[in-house]
């Protein structure tokens, strides 16, 4: 059993963190669909999926609710998935914590606000933890497992609470919302300066949008303070474990060691690391082998080009695997801690519950250590 | 080998594709291929981190301020330079605010949080901001001023976001905006609107999500943000190689001492290898099916870290492809060009 298998057995919340387009979506549908072959009733959150994938675990159409997939799972097991999405969420949100239907509404209603979820870096982010610790909240689940946005800046996925929280708590507008009298001698000259600025590059009507909608939110920030404290302390909780993913490419790599980081400086851990779609090793060119065309190999036989050609795609793929090598000897190095699971390239993309359970054996069997070198599918 | 001369497809060619896909590469090569014939070129970063210079060997990360990466005579005799320059929002925003006499208050509203407040009301006013600059700086190098590039190239944002980052000059005149942002949508719209001035060529790799993805963000950009598309670029084929059929067989044949366990290695490396250039093959096929655009293929290097040596190769067979698909600009739309992936020879072809 894998250090992973052991985390979709034990952990209620599983966070699959790393770079764009190394398949972290995929990794999260497999923990989710192992824990439910485990007996528990998992849910997995994705922001994103393939098409294929997104038919597969009955997402279609899109939402913000968790549908139940069927399947042959453990005893008591369910598998549930969700595409999360960041304006329902945010709406949710700002109902719960408006003082009344209006107060809502004013928010909802604001062009801004409408803005927010698709302009403001680092909401996705945080709304995506919100939606988890909202299903976390609930209980219907043994196990949440969240598949991160594919962020551009790691940064933005961390400090996505704390940028949220400074929008919201922007000064110069909170002032020009005090009375009158007040907000004259409060706003200085510069400021005054500032907005008159705005107003004339963008229009009037967009400084009047954002005084709207920060009146509109008054009295809200308590809440929406509490409840970001409550989701930071959900990430550091024992209870929920970080698997950052990667894939054998030096951006990846680099992308998803930053991550790592980071990620130790806030919640102290990374448990496991996913290294996805490894190329096979079949190991070096036999010695006296020479794969340039009129070199030894095949030089004299009757196998010819032929052979020649089997030597060059020898030297090529040792080239790949040994590149590979290197960037996990890179990551188990600044990763000493986190067991490192590679998992093969596969030649199609996974589209159905099969495909997941197939990675599944890489990811959760193998205890890290693929015999190899490894098939395709 | 002779270069095959180089036509620039428009004066701005913006890079774009998934994360990953080697969009930096690309955009590398392609400066590199014009830089050799002759035509001075830029190359603007515009997500503040890169991993451009060290395609040319150079250690130092891009700035604001132009670098060169490649001197002037450094590919051949008569060869221009490549030079580079980050062109972030937040940089782009203080400089249209400092043309315009405001320093003080640029500084404020990035210092004060105000400029999310105003980003968040304005969707796309940052990237309006970015594109603003890319045509300030597309118009110095129509006007022939001293030191202006000849050829600029634009590393654009990772693929959905390309869309959006192309998108938002529209977007924003649909919002209503006044003044001088409204103007600098409308000359954005001039740009990627006009084929000689402005092209996209998109990345992608031999795969299935980056082609379906490739596929779905080529429709969009035609459709939201009204811009032409150079022909689309295959990266990372893995050379074709002619593998025997029957592996142990040749190998037998060929009466070399190799033990049972190397042949079998051989033989399933073979296989592997079979598998995967059916796969990428396939896939090329689909991407020609889905997009009717001509293909360039740029093969897949084996290396551990790309070079200057690599995106010298990389330029030479981008030349070489892009003479095989004919002369770009006259491409045609996704939804006009019926010829597909031409017969264009390279290493990558089987």
């Amino acid at each position: 059993m894998s250090a992973l298998a052991r985390l979709a057995a034990e952990r209620q919340i599983i966070i699959c963190a790393g770079p764009g387009g190394v398949g972290k979506t995929t990794i999260a549908a497999a923990i989710a669909v192992q824990g439910a072959r485990l007996g528990r009733r998992a849910c997995v959150v994705t922001i994103d999926p393939a098409k294929r994938l997104a038919d597969a675990l009955g997402l279609a159409d899109l939402t913000n609710e968790a549908h139940q997939v069927p399947g042959a799972w453990g005893p008591n097991g369910e598998l549930w998935a969700l595409m999360f999405d960041t304006k329902s969420t945010f709406d949710d949100v700002v109902v719960r914590h408006a003082g009344s239907e209006q107060q809502a509404q004013a928010i909802l209603d604001n062009r801004l606000y409408r803005n927010i979820s698709g302009a403001l870096g680092g909401t996705q982010e945080y709304m995506a933890m919100e939606k988890l610790y909202e299903l976390h909240r609930e209980g219907r689940f043994d196990l949440v497992v969240v598949d991160t946005p594919p962020t551009r800046h790691a940064l933005d996925f961390l400090d996505a609470p704390g940028r949220l929280m400074r929008f919201l708590n922007n000064r110069i507008f909170r002032l020009l919302m005090m009375p009158t009298r007040a907000s004259l001698r409060a706003i200085g000259v510069a400021t005054q300066m500032l907005l008159r600025t705005i107003s004339k590059v963008v229009g009037g009507a967009i400084v009047a949008d954002a005084v709207a909608f920060f009146s509109a939110f008054e009295g809200m920030e308590q809440g929406f303070r509490d409840r970001a404290a409550k989701v930071e302390e959900l990430l550091v909780d024992g209870g929920t474990a970080f698997v950052v993913v990667a894939a054998p490419r030096r951006d990846a790599v680099e992308e998803a060691l930053f991550f790592a980081d980071r990620l130790m400086q806030s919640s102290g851990r990374v448990e496991v690391l996913v290294l996805n779609r490894m190329f096979p090793a079949f190991g070096p060119v036999p010695a006296g082998w020479d794969p340039a065309p009129g070199g030894g190999a095949g030089g004299a036989g009757a196998g010819g080009a032929g052979v020649a050609a089997l030597a060059t795609n020898l030297a090529d793929l040792d080239r790949v695997a040994s590149r590979e090598d290197q960037h996990v000897a890179v990551l188990t190095e600044r990763l000493p801690g986190a067991p490192v699971i590679r998992v093969p390239f596969l030649a199609d993309d996974i589209h159905d519950i099969a495909g997941l359970t197939e990675v599944g054996r890489w990811l959760f069997d193998a205890g890290g250590q693929p015999a190899a070198p490894l098939a395709t599918s | 080998m002779d270069p095959a001369p180089f036509t620039p497809p428009a004066r701005v060619t913006i890079v774009a594709g998934k994360g990953g896909v080697g969009k930096t590469t690309v955009s590398a090569a392609l400066a590199y291929l014009a830089a050799r014939s002759g035509l001075d070129t830029l190359i603007v970063e515009v997500e503040g981190k890169s991993g451009l210079p060290a395609l040319f060997g150079r250690p130092d990360p891009l700035t604001y301020q132009e670098t060169v990466l490649m001197a002037a005579g450094a590919s051949g005799p008569g060869s221009a330079p490549v030079r580079a320059r980050t062109l972030t929002p937040d940089d782009a925003l203080v400089e249209y605010l400092e043309d315009r006499g405001m320093h003080r208050i640029s500084k404020r509203l990035i210092a004060t949080g105000t400029l999310d407040v105003v980003a968040t009301a304005v969707p796309g006013i940052k990237d309006i901001l970015v594109l603003g600059k890319v045509k300030q700086l597309e118009q110095l190098s129509a006007s022939g001023a001293a030191g202006a590039p000849d050829f600029i190239v634009v590393d654009a944002p990772a693929a959905g976001h390309a869309v959006s980052f192309l998108a938002s000059a529209y977007g924003l005149l649909d919002a209503a905006a006044v003044g001088p942002i409204r103007a600098q949508a409308v000359d954005v719209i001039g740009l990627l609107g006009d084929p000689a001035r402005c092209q996209v060529m998109l990345v992608t790799l031999p795969e299935e999500t980056p082609v379906n993805e490739a596929a779905a963000t080529a429709f969009h950009l035609e459709d939201r943000a009204g811009v032409q598309l150079a022909p689309i670029v295959v990266n990372g084929m893995w050379p074709y190689l002619d593998l025997p059929a029957d592996a142990a067989a040749a190998l037998q044949a060929d009466g070399l001492d190799l033990s049972p366990e190397q042949v079998e290695l051989l033989v399933r490396a073979a296989d592997f290898r079979r598998q995967r250039q059916q796969l990428q093959d396939a896939q090329v096929a689909r991407l020609a099916d889905m997009l009717p655009l001509p293909q360039l293929r740029l093969p897949f290097l084996f290396t551990t870290e790309l070079g200057p040596a690599d995106v010298q190769t990389l330029a030479g067979v981008l030349g070489r492809e892009l003479a095989a698909v004919g002369t770009v600009g006259t491409v045609g739309t996704v939804g006009t060009v019926g010829e597909a992936a031409g017969g264009a020879g390279g290493s990558v072809r089987p």
